[in-house]
């Protein structure tokens, strides 16, 4: 049986939901079976799309509600979530290449 | 933020030549200089800012499509240009697939609005496959001009 969770964050980013953050967002989503929405601006959008979540142009202080409906959906949001509260700084470390690629080049 | 707004028309590139995530970068930035839009002598210092930037994670953000961007002091207004690339090009992209079309943005340190915005127009024409497809079939950079200005218009209108 499939649930939504749902939840409201205000974004804080200074520059908005823009590239990076956009990418890190869809990231998180597509670890879950759960469908997850997006909505903000009068616009509802695909989760685990960058495009879509770029199409939000969601400034500093826009409210966006997410919506995860599917068997890990508590979890999902809960996920994204941590991506809020952190600010999306979380994954500096993540984007750093391993050491045996460096060597590679 | 509508593309005429910001897309420099005689920087446009429908075939461009460069075959390396770099190359291309280099080559639109090039082509902005050539424009006159940026100066020559900051060439150098935006493909260096752009490629820093593609370091934290690349702008390939997939479905054959990347958004190379930078801020730069030396502009003072949000400025771009698009190139298309027929054989693609390896963007490090998150699906892993070639990149055919770039819109590449370079925008004043203190306007991060505009450069959500043009974000958003990109990305709304990009999750069209007409619009790609008609991109991707361009002769020339006019062609490519009057996709931009008919996807302005029907934006009015939406």
């Amino acid at each position: 049986m499939d649930q939504t969770h749902s939840r409201d964050f205000i974004v804080a980013l200074e520059q908005g939901l823009h590239a990076r953050p956009a990418d890190l967002f869809a990231r998180e989503a597509q670890r879950w079976q759960s469908r997850i929405e997006v909505v903000g601006n009068a616009q509802r959008v695909d989760g685990k799309s960058i495009l879509d979540l770029l199409t939000l142009a969601a400034e500093a202080g826009t409210r966006l509600v997410v919506e995860a409906t599917g068997p890990d959906a508590r979890e999902a949001i809960d996920a994204i979530g941590s991506l809020f509260e952190q600010n999306f700084a979380t994954d500096l470390a993540a984007d750093a290449a391993p050491e045996q690629l460096e060597s590679e080049k | 933020m509508k593309f005429s707004d910001f897309v420099a028309v005689e920087a446009i590139r429908p075939n461009v030549a460069a075959t390396t995530k770099e190359g291309v970068i280099r080559e639109m930035t090039q082509s902005l200089v050539d424009a006159g839009r940026i100066a020559a002598s900051e060439l150098e210092s935006i493909v260096k800012a752009i490629m820093k930037r593609e370091d934290l994670g690349s702008t390939g953000i997939g479905r054959g499509v990347a958004v190379p961007h930078t801020k730069h002091p030396s502009v003072n207004r949000l400025i771009g240009t698009v190139a298309v690339s027929q054989q693609g090009v390896d963007f490090e992209s998150l699906d892993g697939e070639p990149v055919q079309l770039f819109f590449l943005l370079v925008s004043p340190p203190d306007r991060p609005g505009d450069h959500l915005r043009a974000l958003e127009n990109i990305s709304r024409q990009l999750r069209d496959d007409t619009f790609c497809k008609t991109l991707k079939e361009a002769a020339g950079p006019q062609d490519v001009w009057r996709l931009l200005e008919e996807a302005d218009a029907q934006s009015i209108a939406s």
